[in-house]
């Protein structure tokens, strides 16, 4: 029977909607084998991201709250988890791919002395044991894998799991005790980039709209990457080439290093499609690809390929889509 | 002042992965291989570091068979003072790696670890976080931006995380992982190329280490990615607009 220990993810007591995907996870497991998932999160002022989480059917929602836990710091979180883990005799601990988790969770998975698995795209029962696969390699390998261990900690890719069914039961709440004194204070808090405002984040979003090298500064990449995606609702990205020319910052990377994003619909504007590229954004339902080169790898990949200046394409599409 | 820095071989970025016919493994027949792109980064922090101080010494580690040898002399001709080869059966997982690189620290004692954030092969991104766990140092993961303070004694890190940089302090000794956009790592020079024959490589055989470290990740099969079905070509703004409507009920 599995007992799998789910760790939410906030933004400053925001949920993160990645959080509702490595549930999906716990319920596809739970559904296939039987046992029961509880749903951690650590954090300050998050109550309610956790009224959140109780509409999916958790067997418990554990909620972590203090002061000294408002930033999330590796060794403090990781202590947390570890706490948690041992006490709920989990044997899974689960954890959507995004940095946050990176960060956390093999920290957490090393005091535990448990194995992880990164990037879970699938997972079957084999016997009382799993099988999962999992990305390598850029994307460009996909590995079957077993985990041995009594406990096991993952990540999983949002875009392979559905979020669970909501339900009317609402899951019951526990308070974790949090001893601050206990807690290791080896890595300091000294602030965050503010956030731009406006636009979603480019790994929740419904369109991402993606700049590459043919946008040539600062300026057209918000007037044409950005107008565009406001014109739709989305979210806007960038290839590595805008990153590593200042044009964008590192932030709206989408790839292998960057971010991993799933959307309805990518919009690949002026970019040539490196194969670290490809591996942040092949997951997408529907790839939109604008380039002036008609052998660009991007059309490779791409449903509909527009073969054009986007200098050109781009402000005809804004045009056209306003109407 | 001295900086721990491991080395993974890795296939160089540039090659195109093939798997074997029957999916046992990848096809490295033929595939050149390279430092790890992001230890490369760390090494290259670490000599800017060195620089700086006009003092400290850096140790390379790799832990592989002897063709990581290569690696090595590379991070040695890069401006490495001494490199240290564990030598290991070739598949071991992130939670062994950081078992191995814990032993190789309380033998070296550095004062803080600088290493890749994720290796280009598995891409796992676990090890040094896993290293930090087990010897309940800090840890700094992903970091773009690097400043000693405090005399020394701490590093101030600009971390890039999916919000966008965080700034945290670790204070020494700590592991630090290391992100694309930290620097620039130097070509090797051919000077450097030949002092590295003349600088010290010492090989330890995973057992004298007094570590086990098993690994408990078993691939099973590798595969190919489903191939995304061609798409289609349009002509003109009003095809894409009238596709993305009509078709695939996008927009």
């Amino acid at each position: 029977m599995s007992k799998i220990l789910v760790i939410a993810e906030h933004d400053a007591g925001q949920l993160k909607l990645a959080t509702l995907s490595a549930m999906g996870f716990a319920h596809k497991v739970c559904a296939a084998t039987g046992g029961s998932y509880a749903v951690l999160i650590v954090g300050h002022g998050i109550a309610a991201a956790a009224e959140t989480l109780r509409s999916y059917a958790a067997g418990c929602v554990l909620v972590a709250d203090h002061s000294a836990l408002k930033e999330p710091l590796a060794d403090r979180y990781a202590h947390v988890i570890n706490d948690v883990a041992r006490s709920q005799q989990a044997t899974m601990v689960v954890g959507a791919a995004s940095t946050f988790s990176k960060d956390v969770l093999p920290r957490a998975a090393a005091l535990l002395d448990a194995g992880m698995i990164s990037d879970v795209i699938d997972v079957n029962p084999d016997g009382n044991d799993f099988i999962f696969k999992r990305v390598m390699f850029a994307g460009n390998v996909i590995a079957t894998v077993k985990l041995e261990g009594a406990l096991k900690f993952l990540t999983v890719r949002s875009a392979a799991f559905m979020p669970p069914q909501k339900v009317a039961a609402l899951s019951p709440v526990t308070s974790v005790t949090v001893d601050a004194g206990s807690l290791p204070a080896q890595i300091e808090f000294l602030g965050s980039e503010a956030k731009v405002a406006g636009r979603p984040d480019s790994t929740e979003a419904r369109v991402v709209i993606s700049g590459g090298r043919a946008i040539k500064n600062s300026e057209d990449f918000e007037r044409l990457i950005g107008g565009l995606a406001d014109v739709m609702g989305g979210a806007v990205g960038s290839s590595r080439a805008l990153v590593d020319s200042g044009i964008t910052p590192n932030s709206l990377q989408v790839g292998q290093t960057g971010k991993v994003v799933a959307p309805d619909l990518y919009v690949a504007v002026g970019i040539s499609g490196a194969i670290q590229h490809m591996a942040g954004m092949k997951d997408t339902k529907v790839i939109v690809a604008i380039n002036k080169d008609a052998e660009a790898p991007i059309f490779e990949v791409a449903d509909y390929g527009l073969v054009g200046d986007v200098y050109q394409v781009v402000p005809e599409l804004m045009e056209k889509l306003r109407k | 002042m001295k900086i721990l820095v491991p080395l993974k071989r890795v296939p160089d970025p540039d090659t195109k992965i093939r798997i074997k016919a029957d999916g046992s493994g990848v096809d490295f027949d033929g595939v050149k291989f390279a430092v790890n792109p992001f230890d490369a980064i760390a090494l290259e922090e670490a000599l800017r570091i060195k620089e700086n101080l006009g003092d400290a010494e850096i140790v390379v580690v790799s832990i592989g068979n002897d063709d990581c040898v290569e690696q090595l002399r590379n991070g040695l001709a890069m401006g490495a003072d001494r490199a240290v080869l564990i030598k290991a059966a070739d598949e071991l997982d992130s939670l062994a790696i950081a078992k191995i690189l814990a032993a190789v620290y309380k033998r070296e004692q550095p004062s803080f670890v600088l290493m890749g954030k994720q290796a280009i092969d598995d891409d796992s991104n676990q090890a040094g976080q896993m290293l930090a766990a087990l010897l309940g140092l800090g840890q700094a993961t992903f970091v773009s931006k690097l400043e000693l303070i405090e005399n020394n004694s701490k590093a101030r890190c600009g971390r890039e995380t999916d919000a966008g940089i965080e700034t945290v302090a670790v204070k020494f000794p700590a592991i630090i992982t290391t992100d694309l956009r930290l620097n620039e790592p130097r070509y090797v020079s051919l000077p450097g190329i030949m002092k590295a024959k003349k600088k010290p490589l010492e090989e330890i055989a995973l057992s004298d280490l007094g570590v086990s470290a098993m690994s408990r990740t078993k691939i099973l099969a590798l595969e190919p990615p489903p191939k995304r079905k061609a798409g289609v070509r349009v002509k003109t703004v009003d095809e894409l607009v009238d596709k993305l409507r009509n078709e695939a009920k996008i927009i």
